[in-house]
Formats: structure tokens, C-alpha cells, sequence
């Protein structure tokens, strides 16, 4: 392990992946300085695509509010939006946004430029709510892309449908108007050049982070889904249409090949194949992780890889040559899709467990945000039903270190773990006899 | 003769349990945790080992368990008090698949196969509500001891509605009941119907499948045991033993490894 510990191309993506996070936040700072504002965007539908073509800053601040909760400095912020009203249960995420904004815009990383546009779907429906605060705070202008959702569950429609082409002529409209907005916000003219370069990255990112995701069928592992698969996730958004996100994914596909190719996994000795259904518990990042790590636990998929990458787990291409038809119905497949993987999870388990050789399942839903976690408890009891997968229920949140107990924390892991080997033994001592 | 043991530090108490090769108790202790969690493991055991004519170095194999289990030093490994309980009941009854196990600032309901794997679990999340610390609350509130908590509550006949889910605020809204001159066995019935309230959710969120079994302190109170029973329409499993039931599970699996051990080296 060593010798391969040495090599380059070992954890080469998460070292090249901070990198980027620091010039990100770098680029920001000085745009805020320099007076510019910034396109503010989410990562269910973010559209950075036709963003890039205006040369617009663009911010996620879903992104710049969990860094702070991983920096372990988002106490304050959310004690600062509690003091100015906000409740302890609304979504940590809008808090800590709140209190940067507050603060003239000062974030722990660097100073983020003021909203000059926010660009919402209605994947969550926080997000119209946090454009609100904005609205209110900066007169900052709204522009809500409307995307039809799957009906019911098991019923999407796909091109070639009646209501799916119906639903992305629906969605085009809105993509017209955003240019006409945007034209207006910068007093730029759409450049169709420009959208056809950032598509072509787009392409180039999505077809290497569809591989890079196949790669952990394979035992051992080659990447941590919950904590390298997070700061993938990060970069799959923040450098969405841009030419060093294309490199950094051939780059990093090309660390995972090697490490398909001569057997080796992220952890030494892999013990226990896990999933992870939901968003991550930030404020002990590591830690919370190393409390499955610590048994020989690894997660080798997370609905959030699928529901937070803006789509780019599909793999889909844009068609060049018709770039906006195309951007409308990969908008619609994306955000449905993301919704999708946020309601009904278990899909996702049943689909892939083979494939994955899963174990065990770890469903985390979070105080905070209720829209990815107030049906996890029925969609672990469909789980259970349908299979005998072991899985674990452990509620904690994504950014609100006063809710995260590890101490209880970690007796239901050690029990999920204990639980799981007894299993094992047990099945091993049946096939002895 | 194989002894092992099985040490439980909870976060009021401290239980030890030394079984022989037949499984059968053969030494047992308890003694408040305090502030000294090593010193309160290292007592219990100690005193079990006093009260089973054996020494120290009979004991085969020792398991930690409860919140203190990686303070339990001399142990030679920690299983979790979920496990242990699970364990436990279906030892002494069998046909457990359910366990309710309430304890001094958890409770946890459990459900289990007949091999005593657990199957699922589920546990008071950050607060105390539906556990011992909320009798204790009432206790102190009323000046009743801990042992009285339960016959005292038995004696009500128009018990008061707790409604509030805060350990901390039961203590005032006790107050505020007994302000209104409402009879403290009144009040008692209510504190035991809100616990017994918040505990069958748990018991539903893992299934409530006969035989169910209450284990740990709180399956002293013949009040509590009351109130469960009927809230659920069911006879509960209760045994003289409930309270050691985390560290007999303990014992156990020290009797698992101990002969896994012996089998190796024989």
C-alpha cells in the first residue's frame, strides 16, 4: 500500500479538487471586490450552462453554506440568523447564507459577491424561499425555471413521449426567457458559440462521471461515495461548462482506472459494502465516517452522487448541433431525476444492490431539510419489505452541530455493524453445517 | 468450569453479571455510576466476584457494554447494550422478538430473531422524554423516592395529561399541576402515560411482535409495567433480572468467544 500511496495518481482528484475549491472561492472574493455580482444557483438545475455564456460569477450557495459546517465555523452563522428570527428547524444551509449576506458577504473562504440574479427550480422547495431572502435583502432579481415532475412513481416519460416533448417545449420557453433576462441583467448578447463550448464540457464531465461511478461496482472500492464522492460532487458543480471541469473529471477518471485496473481499493481492507441514502452530515464530516470506516465499512454509492450532481450521473450528451432543444430536455431529465432519487431512494437500492454488492444501507435523514428526509422513514420500511438488507436509521443534520450527538450516534453504528457480523456468522455457521 | 462476565455501565448505573458454562448467573452487582466511570465498572465487577466466591482470574472473558463499555478496562472487548439486551432476553425468555429496554436516559425498543440477532432497533433521539430521567424528574419534583414512583402511580383514579415532550419542562408542568391541587398519584399515573406513550412510538417504528419483553431499570416500576401492559394489550416478559439484562447479554457473548477460544487452542 505504500508503494502505492506514492504514486501520483493516489487521491490525486481530492488534492486537485480542493484546488479548484480554493481558486473558486479565490475568483469570487475578487470579483466581490471588484463590485461585481453574482448568478446564484442551485445544484438541482443550476443551468450554469447558459450562466457561463454571460461570464457571470456564479455561486451555489448550498456549496458556500456547507462549507462552513465542514470548516466548523457555521455555529455562529446559524446562531446569528436564529438571533435575527430565523427558527432553529428551517434549513441550516438558508441560515448560514443568511448571516454571510448579512455580513456584507463575508465568508470564512473569501468574500462572496452580491445576488444579482438567483436562478431557482422547484426540485426544493426551500430554494424559492431562500430567493425570497434576496429578494427582500438585495432587490435581487428571481428567475424560477418550473420543471414537471414524475406524476407518480414509475410513470416518466422520455423524448420521443407526447408528454415528454410537451414538458421540454415547456421548459425551452423558460430557457428562452432566462437568456432574455440575462441579456437584460448584463447588456450582453447571447452567444450561441459560447453555449456550444460550455455544452461540449458539460458532455466531457457527465461521460467520465458516469465511468468514474461504475468503477465502484467493483470490490475493492475506488473511491469513498460519502466523503471522496462529496468533494467530487463539489466539483461536478461549481466548474459545471468550464474547461477545467472537463480535465479535472478525465483527470480523475483516470485515477480510478488505475486503481480498477490493479485492485486497488481506497481502504485497505474493505469489510462491509455500504449505501448512503441522504446528505451527509457536515459538521463531523470525517469523523462521522470514520465511525463506519472504523469497522471496515465503505460507502460504495450515495443518492446523493445522483440526485446532487445536476444530473451528470446519467451521462447524457447534449446534441451540439440543436443545443438549446437539447439543454431543455436534459433539464427536464435531470431535475426529475434528482427529484426522484430524493422521494423514492429504495428505487435506487433495488436497481443497483447486485450491481454494487451492497450490505448494508444507511439512511441519514437531517433535521434541517425536510425535503430529503420526511419519507425515509416509510422508504426504509419498503426497503425492509422487499428485501433483507440490513439498514441503519441515524438522524443528525447537515449543518447544526448542537443536533449531532455522536456519542448515540456511535452506539447505533457499533450496533448496525454488530447486527450485520452476526449475520454473517450466523449464515457462515449454516452453510458449515 | 468456564466463567466470563459482563459488565454494563449506564449512565445512572452500573450492573456485573458472571455466568457459568450452563449459563446459569452465578454472581451479580450493581452500583451507581458517578462520576468515575473506570471506578464504577472495576466496583461492579469486583462485587459480583464477591458475591460468586470466585477471583478475578476465573473469569475468562469479560465484554463491556453500555455507554461506559470502552471504560470498562480490565474487559476484553465491548459489545453494545443493544446487542446485549436483545441477547439477554431471548435468553431468559425465548420466544422474545420484541424488547423494550428503558434505562436511565434511553430507552430502546428492539426487535429480534430466535437467535437473538437483532433485526432492527430504534432509540430516543437527543432528548430524554420516555425515559428513567423523566421518573427521576418526577421524583424529585414530588419528593417521592424512585421506588415508590410506581406503587404511588397504581393508586390514581383521574390521572393528569403531561403533554409536554421535555424532560426539563415536566418538572414545571408538575408543579403547575400540583398548584391546581390535582392529587400526586394524579399526577404520577400521568408521567408513567406520557412515557409509556413516547415508548409504544418506538415499539411501533421497529413492530410490535409477541412476546415483548422490558428489560433495564425502569422494568422495576410496577407502575410502568402497568401502564405499558395495558396501553398495548399485551403481558409483558419481565424478569427478576431485567435490570442486569445488558450485562447478563454481555456475559454471553463472553461465553461465545471464551469457548470459541477454548475450541481454537483445544
Amino acid at each position: 500500500m505504500d508503494s502505492v500511496k506514492d504514486n501520483e495518481l493516489w487521491r490525486r482528484g481530492n488534492r486537485e479538487g480542493s484546488a479548484l475549491f480554493r481558486k473558486w472561492f479565490d475568483d469570487l472574493d475578487a470579483a466581490a471586490d471588484a463590485g461585481e455580482v453574482g448568478a446564484y444557483v442551485f445544484v438541482m438545475g443550476s443551468l450554469t450552462e447558459i450562466l457561463n455564456t454571460f461570464d457571470l460569477p456564479i455561486i451555489f450557495p448550498e456549496i458556500t453554506s456547507l462549507n462552513t459546517a465542514i470548516r466548523h465555523d457555521a455555529a455562529d452563522l446559524l446562531n446569528e440568523a436564529e438571533d435575527h428570527g430565523y427558527s432553529p428547524d428551517i434549513c441550516g444551509y438558508v441560515k448560514a447564507d443568511y448571516a454571510v449576506q448579512n455580513r456584507g458577504g463575508q465568508h470564512p473562504m473569501g468574500k462572496l459577491p452580491k445576488p444579482g440574479l438567483a436562478l431557482l427550480t422547484n426540485a426544493c422547495n426551500t430554494y424559492l424561499k431562500w430567493g425570497e431572502i434576496w429578494e427582500r435583502m438585495f432587490e435581487t432579481p428571481l428567475f424560477t425555471i418550473d420543471v414537471p415532475g414524475t406524476r407518480q412513481k414509475g410513470t416518466q416519460t422520455w423524448p420521443g413521449d407526447e408528454q415528454f416533448e410537451r414538458e421540454k417545449r415547456y421548459v425551452r420557453v423558460q430557457i428562452d426567457e432566462l437568456i432574455n433576462t440575462c441579456e437584460e441583467i448584463t447588456g450582453e448578447k447571447f452567444d450561441m458559440d459560447k453555449l456550444r463550448e460550455t455544452l461540449t464540457y458539460s458532455n466531457r464531465m457527465s461521460a467520465a462521471w458516469k465511468q468514474i461511478l461504475q468503477f465502484n461496482k467493483a470490490s475493492p472500492a475506488v473511491f469513498n461515495a460519502l466523503t471522496d464522492g462529496t468533494a467530487y460532487l463539489g466539483v461536478n458543480n461549481i466548474m459545471r461548462g468550464t474547461k477545467e471541469g472537463a480535465e479535472y473529471f478525465e483527470r480523475l477518471l483516470e485515477e480510478k482506472k488505475w486503481m480498477h485496473d490493479n485492485g486497488i481499493g481506497i481502504v485497505e481492507e474493505e469489510k462491509h459494502r455500504l449505501a448512503f441514502i441522504g446528505v451527509p452530515c457536515y459538521p463531523i464530516f470525517r469523523e462521522f465516517n470514520n465511525l463506519f470506516s472504523d469497522w471496515g465499512g465503505v460507502f460504495v454509492t450515495s443518492t446523493y452522487l445522483w440526485f446532487a450532481s445536476g444530473g451528470n450521473n446519467l451521462g447524457f450528451q447534449y446534441d451540439l448541433d440543436n443545443p438549446l432543444d437539447s439543454l431543455a430536455e436534459v433539464t427536464l431529465i435531470h431535475v426529475r431525476d434528482a427529484m426522484d432519487s430524493m422521494f423514492h431512494p429504495e428505487q435506487i437500492i433495488f436497481d443497483n444492490m447486485d450491481d454494487y454488492g451492497i450490505e448494508g444501507v444507511v439512511y441519514h435523514p437531517i433535521k434541517s431539510c425536510r425535503t430529503s428526509s420526511t419519507g425515509l422513514a416509510d422508504n426504509r420500511r419498503a426497503l425492509m419489505e422487499a428485501t433483507d438488507l440490513p439498514s441503519l436509521f441515524i438522524e443528525s443534520d447537515m449543518m447544526d452541530k448542537r443536533v449531532v450527538s455522536i456519542a448515540p450516534m456511535k452506539n447505533r453504528i457499533d450496533a448496525f455493524f454488530e447486527g450485520i457480523e452476526m449475520r454473517k456468522a450466523a449464515r457462515l455457521q449454516g452453510a458449515l453445517q | 468450569m468456564i466463567y466470563t462476565a459482563g459488565v454494563d455501565v449506564g449512565s445512572t448505573q452500573t450492573k456485573a453479571v458472571i455466568i457459568d458454562e450452563n449459563l446459569e448467573i452465578v454472581g451479580r452487582a450493581l452500583n451507581d455510576t458517578g462520576a468515575n466511570v473506570i471506578v464504577a465498572a472495576e466496583t461492579a465487577f469486583t462485587t459480583a466476584l464477591k458475591d460468586s466466591g470466585l477471583e478475578a482470574d476465573a473469569i475468562k472473558y469479560v465484554i463491556g457494554t453500555g455507554y461506559g463499555r470502552y471504560k470498562v478496562t480490565f474487559g476484553d472487548d465491548q459489545v453494545t447494550e443493544i446487542s446485549c439486551h436483545g441477547r439477554g432476553a431471548v435468553h431468559m425468555f425465548p420466544k422474545t422478538r420484541t424488547v423494550i429496554d428503558m434505562g436511565g436516559q434511553d430507552t430502546k425498543a428492539i426487535a429480534v430473531t430466535d437467535t437473538g440477532e437483532i433485526r432492527d432497533f430504534c432509540m430516543n433521539d437527543k432528548c430524554a422524554a420516555g425515559t428513567g430521567r423523566f421518573l427521576g424528574a418526577a421524583s424529585a419534583a414530588l419528593d417521592i423516592s424512585l421506588d415508590n414512583l410506581g406503587p404511588t402511580a397504581l393508586k390514581a383514579t383521574r390521572p393528569v395529561r403531561i403533554s409536554t415532550t421535555c424532560t426539563v419542562f415536566a418538572e414545571t408542568e408538575i408543579l403547575s399541576w400540583l398548584g391546581k391541587g390535582k392529587k400526586i398519584e394524579d399526577i404520577l399515573m400521568g408521567v408513567h402515560q406520557s412515557i409509556s406513550a413516547r415508548s409504544i412510538g418506538l415499539l411501533r417504528r421497529v413492530g410490535i411482535e409477541d412476546e415483548v419483553s422490558f428489560t433495564g431499570g425502569v422494568a422495576r416500576n410496577l407502575g410502568m409495567v402497568h401502564v405499558l401492559n395495558k396501553n398495548m394489550g399485551i403481558k409483558m416478559n419481565v424478569s427478576e433480572e431485567s435490570h442486569y439484562m445488558g450485562a447478563l447479554g454481555g456475559a454471553l457473548f463472553a461465553m461465545d468467544r471464551a469457548k470459541t477460544a477454548e475450541e481454537v487452542t483445544a
